[in-house]
């Protein structure tokens, strides 16, 4: 090729490496090297190490703490119990969910492995073997584990500090153990629709608790500086911008003297969202020691004492005719919080946007309401790869499509395209008041079908089912498909804030003079490849190589405010703030180019990585050209630079969407399952890296496999937590995980500057059902209408065996 | 999950180690591959005043012939087993089940000794050694002594090893060529003890079953050797309504835990379930 060939534009696009890029991640080079940078990899001089003693009794009053012995072995620094926070008033911390939270054990316990002391040591096995010696003594309360038992007159009271308040931070309560009643929707209307439906169903659908269990356990290093009485917070925070409001509200430190730097994150899912007693404890530890102070969470705490997830118990109802259009929908949740509601929900939502229930159907008319009640168990409920309850909202719906299409005789995946809103509905108001951007579930389902072969796998399941009857196998097979609308992108000021803090996010974009960049967010990524993906965004709006850019995140000194990464929100939110902050600095980029092309800037057009004269297109500035003059010739009037930051607040949340058909083949003896093929169309809208998007798929099925197959945090009938480590909490290794196959439709967001959606959650929300559906539709011919997750062997058999096999 | 303060010895020889034992008493345990023992002290369940390794000692490694028996050395590794030419010949079953043992990491440093000297009835080759017939040698401060593994186990990690002995080696006969095997586990995924799982060696003559030896796994305080169940199925054709009884006898003598792997009700069917299709594949391998 003569080197004097001008690159073509396709050559100049690829080189950029933007949008719709199969771009490697550029952050696993240091990943796969053992290069990251995590917590745990912090050490600094003098550092001390905290650990806690934890209760071991799910409901009791302490009678006594003795930390003489624990104080007296040589290394330890400090033992902290609530009488030590309690003059600081740190023995109680609120929670994002308006609800508060003991720090250490003030007076009682109220779950197993509550924080009761921290001991600080100068050595992480000293520290563990002086929490040996802690003290405590207890007299054992009747424990409330059961949450359709909460709300009894006799219950046990809970929670001591609340005696009589008769309302909490979300309305009136109606029992000592009452959290909150949220509802929604039409009472009256969904009670005439119920009255009159020619068909109903009712279940109870219960998604059990689990874990978001990262492999990375929750963790920080906390350092404060006596003499400028500044605060540096080192931790695993999906959130730095708000850990850094919520420290400097708590400890009195003025905001601008706390530095919050989340470093690399070994995995969140919800998890690193919420504020836990072993920051609080930390930060105080180094202020009364002068030290930095490193609290690192083991596999047990992090499973028994950090964010659960769901524990949702819904009662879902569905009316429709005879030939099978729904007509309305009622569901109540009992949602079982544990002991403190920790929920990291946007604040005015207790049950987060539950209220997405009525998921891709059409119902004229709906009503739902959700209890939430207090337990003897941990903490929470968190959003798990989840945009705040819409997993238990999509579980909900999902099943109770297909418990209805059973009740009628008809095919799952017919009713569901019988009942989809349709493409030209959109946007469409939901009767549970969300307005969807976007959608166009028909094609999506079709294509799901087709590329499955779902005709010829129901001719196949009959067949075996016959087979099955003559007793010639002893294997069953079911289909489950799942369509599920999600909602993410939280979210608009309007009616989404944390703590009073509105939900918009952030970039910050500086050109250097050379034409490479680095570019700041609000946002943090826990393994989501951040660095890779937005500098595509910028990348194809600005017309720089994205291997050009630095993406920077975590670091709360440097990055704009934002609220961080979980409920899908980084591409929705923090993308669209990347996108207008990169038109701000084309909108420069576009002036400066006119006045050293010497043409009005009007007369001017983006062209890949270059401004050129239009109908001229060999006259041209390059973004590198541009980039350098910025700093040396801009025109008259203009200030130097080729800067930008937006924070966006996005006008409407965003809608991904998909179909997911799951193949499952079942051993009746055993009540072994095993998934045969499992089908995954996604729609995000706009693609920006579609090997990240496939990654975030594999990833997210892989637990939502996890979860409906096996994953429960347990607890006995006193209280204890069973199975709270990885020999029996399910994740799935490389040898149980299932082949998954992907597949996309492309339906972009109208009102999102680059039409993105988000997928992180996708594949979790929808995975559950898929695989919940198709273990109830492979017993559906024997009678079944519900089997209750997680469905591993055992009660797999057990269901069998109910019906007779 | 971290474990207590412990003093650490290495000896050389295995009478180093049992005078170690005997000078330390009652708090200093053996320590083989560590993947029992170590779990169990970061857990502090376990907490030794002292660990004495085994790993340094020589003789305690290794496959070696001893007449027409096959003895194992304690610290073996179960790779070590899975490797091992003289194993796949002569007791292809052993193969078979170290497979199912835990993962490649575990099994790269978890030891025949260790796993079946600890006494956790989820450990896979008790009721193997036991459907094996295989004998245990100890060494202890007052000397040596061989105990038949079927008379080994006395509760969950109670055993016939008094303090201060150690398991140094395990004498197998090979049962004869042409036998039938199949060790069949059921669990939740790689890594995890047996929900239910069976092990059976078999030998068939003109098309009934000559010998059968049955071992069960993790559905009792102690592996089983189901004795009545072998009886039932020697002589018989393995016929359906034969079978059914055996498998009767089997599930009669568990008595599993309830827990994450299922109801004792479900573990007992599972260990009857294991035993069925073991006996298809052992009876299908058979050669006479």
């Amino acid at each position: 090729m003569n080197e004097m060939t001008p690159p073509t534009a396709a050559e100049r696009t690829d080189k950029l490496q933007g949008m719709g890029c199969r771009r490697k991640r550029v952050e696993d080079v240091r990943f796969t090297q053992g290069r990251g940078n995590y917590v745990d990899d912090l050490k600094l001089p003098g550092m001390l190490y905290g650990d806690f003693v934890r209760s071991s009794y799910g409901h009791a009053r302490i009678k006594s703490i003795d930390t003489s012995k624990a104080k007296a072995v040589p290394g330890v620094v400090a033992v902290l119990t609530a009488a030590d926070l309690a003059p600081l008033k740190l023995h109680w911390m609120p929670t994002l969910a308006g609800d508060v939270q003991m720090v250490l054990a003030d007076g009682k316990v109220l779950f197993q492995n509550q924080e009761i002391a921290f001991v600080v040591a100068n050595d992480r096995y000293v520290a563990a073997d002086a929490a040996e010696l802690v003290e405590v003594e207890y007299e054992e309360l009747p424990p409330l584990v059961d949450p359709f038992k909460a709300m009894a007159p006799d219950a046990p009271v809970l929670r001591e500090d609340l005696a009589g308040k008769t309302s909490g931070a979300h309305g009136p309560r109606k029992h000592h153990n009452h959290i909150f009643e949220w509802t929604v929707g039409d009472r009256e209307a969904t009670d005439l629709a119920f009255r009159d439906a020619e068909v109903t169903i009712k279940e109870m659908l219960s998604y059990q608790r689990v874990h978001p269990s990262p492999l990375e356990t929750c963790q920080c290093v906390a350092s404060f500086d006596k003499i400028k009485g500044e605060l540096t917070l080192w931790g695993t925070f999906q959130a730095p911008h708000v850990v850094r409001t919520v420290a400097a509200i708590l400890s009195g430190i003025p905001e601008h003297k706390i530095h919050v730097i989340a470093p690399d994150i070994g995995g969140g899912f919800g998890n690193k969202v919420g504020v836990y007693p072993g920051y609080v404890c930390s930060v105080v530890a180094s202020i009364v020691t002068g030290k930095p102070v490193k609290w690192v969470e083991d596999r047990i705490e992090n499973l028994s004492a950090t964010a659960f997830a769901r524990d949702y118990h819904m009662t879902t109802e569905i009316a429709a005719t005879k030939d099978g259009k729904v007509t309305g929908l009622r569901v109540h949740v009992l949602a079982d919080h544990g002991a403190f509601d920790a929920c990291a929900d946007p604040s005015k939502w207790p049950a987060g946007f539950f209220n997405i229930v009525t998921g891709s159907y059409d119902f004229p008319t709906a009503h739902c309401s959700v209890d939430g009640v207090y337990t003897n168990k941990a903490p929470g409920g968190v959003a798990y790869r989840c945009s705040f309850r819409v997993t238990e909202a999509a579980y909900c719906i999902e099943r109770g499509m297909d418990i209805l299409a059973q009740k009628l005789g008809m095919d799952p995946a017919e009713l569901r395209l019988k009942n989809f809103v349709r493409r030209e509905q959109f946007p469409y108001q939901s009767a549970l008041g969300w307005e969807y951007d976007s959608g166009d579930y028909h094609t999506a389902l079709r294509q799901g079908m087709e590329k499955v072969g779902y005709t010829a796998l129901r001719a196949e399941q009959k067949a075996k089912q016959e087979a099955f009857r003559r007793g010639e196998t002893r294997e069953i097979m079911g289909v489950g498909v799942c369509f599920f609308t999600e909602i993410v992108g939280a979210g608009p000021s309007k009616n989404c804030d944390i703590l009073g803090i509105a939900m918009f996010d952030s970039c910050e974009i500086r050109i250097h003079p050379t034409g490479a960049a680095i570019a700041r967010m609000g946002t943090k990524s826990q393994g989501q490849g951040h660095e890779t993906t937005y500098a595509q965004i910028i990348a194809s709006e600005i017309g720089i190589p994205a291997d050009d850019i630095m993406v920077e995140e975590g670091n709360t000194d440097t990055a704009p405010y934002g609220l961080g990464t979980y409920g899908s929100r980084s591409t929705p939110v923090a993308g669209a703030a990347i996108a207008t902050a990169a038109r701000k600095i084309k909108a420069k980029a576009q002036m400066i180019a006119a006045y050293l092309l010497e043409v009005h800037h009007d007369d001017v057009e983006f062209d890949i990585d270059r401004f050129r004269v239009k109908g001229l297109p060999e006259k041209f500035k390059t973004m590198k050209e541009i980039s350098w003059a910025a700093y040396n010739a801009v025109p008259p009037g203009l200030e130097p630079g080729l800067e930008a930051v937006s924070y966006y607040d996005p006008p409407n949340m965003t809608y991904p969407f998909g179909a997911y058909i799951c193949v499952m083949d079942i051993d009746v003896d055993t009540g072994v399952c095993k998934v045969r093929r499992f089908y995954a169309l996604d729609d995000c809208g706009t693609r920006i890296n579609p090997m990240i998007i496939e990654g975030q798929v594999h990833g997210g099925l892989t637990e939502a496999f996890a979860i409906a197959m096996g994953q429960e945090i347990a607890y006995d009938e006193i209280g204890n937590v069973k199975g709270a480590s990885l020999m029996d909490f399910f994740l799935p290794t490389a040898v149980e995980t299932p082949k998954w196959e992907t597949d996309f439709t492309v339906t972009p967001s109208p009102h999102h500057p680059i039409g993105a959606k988000g997928v992180g959650e996708s594949p979790n929300v929808g995975g559950v059902p898929a695989f919940s559906n198709a273990v109830n539709d492979a017993f559906a011919f024997l009678g079944n209408t519900h089997i209750q997750m997680p469905h591993d062997a055992w009660r797999v058999w057990q269901a069998g065996q109910k019906l007779g096999v | 999950m971290i474990p207590g303060t412990f003093d650490y010895h290495r000896p050389k020889s295995v009478s180093e180690a049992v005078a170690l034992l005997a000078d330390l008493g009652e708090d200093a345990r053996p320590l083989a591959g560590g993947h029992s023992l170590i779990p169990m002290m970061k857990l502090r369940l376990a907490v030794p005043r002292a660990l004495v390794d085994l790993a340094a000692i020589a003789d305690l490694r290794g496959v070696r012939r001893a007449g027409t028996d096959i003895v194992i050395g304690a610290t073996t590794t179960i790779a070590e087993l899975i490797a091992s030419a003289e194993l796949a010949v002569a007791l292809p079953i052993i193969r078979e089940t170290a497979l199912v043992i835990a993962d490649p990491q575990v099994r790269a440093r978890g030891t025949i000794g260790g796993n079946v000297a600890n006494g956790d009835p989820g450990n896979d080759l008790p009721a193997l050694m036991q459907c094996l017939g295989a004998s245990y040698q100890i060494a202890g401060h007052a000397g040596t002594r061989e105990i038949a593994a079927r008379a080994f186990y006395q509760g969950a990690y109670f055993t016939a090893l008094a303090p201060g002995e150690v398991l140094t080696g395990i004498r197998i006969a090979p049962p004869p060529a042409g036998h039938g095997w199949a060790y069949e586990k059921l669990k939740r995924k790689v890594g995890d003890y047996a929900t239910a799982a069976a092990a059976l060696v078999l030998t068939m003559r003109g098309g009934q079953v000559a010998s059968a030896a049955i071992g069960l796994t993790n559905v009792g305080d102690t592996p089983l050797f189901a004795e009545d169940a072998a009886r039932i199925l020697t002589g018989s054709a393995l016929d359906k309504a034969t079978v059914d009884r055996a498998v009767a006898a089997a599930e009669a003598i568990t008595s599993p835990a309830s827990d994450g792997r299922g109801p004792a009700e479900y573990r007992t069917k599972m260990a009857g379930v294991m035993l069925r299709r073991a006996l298809v594949r052992a009876a299908a391998r058979a050669t006479h």
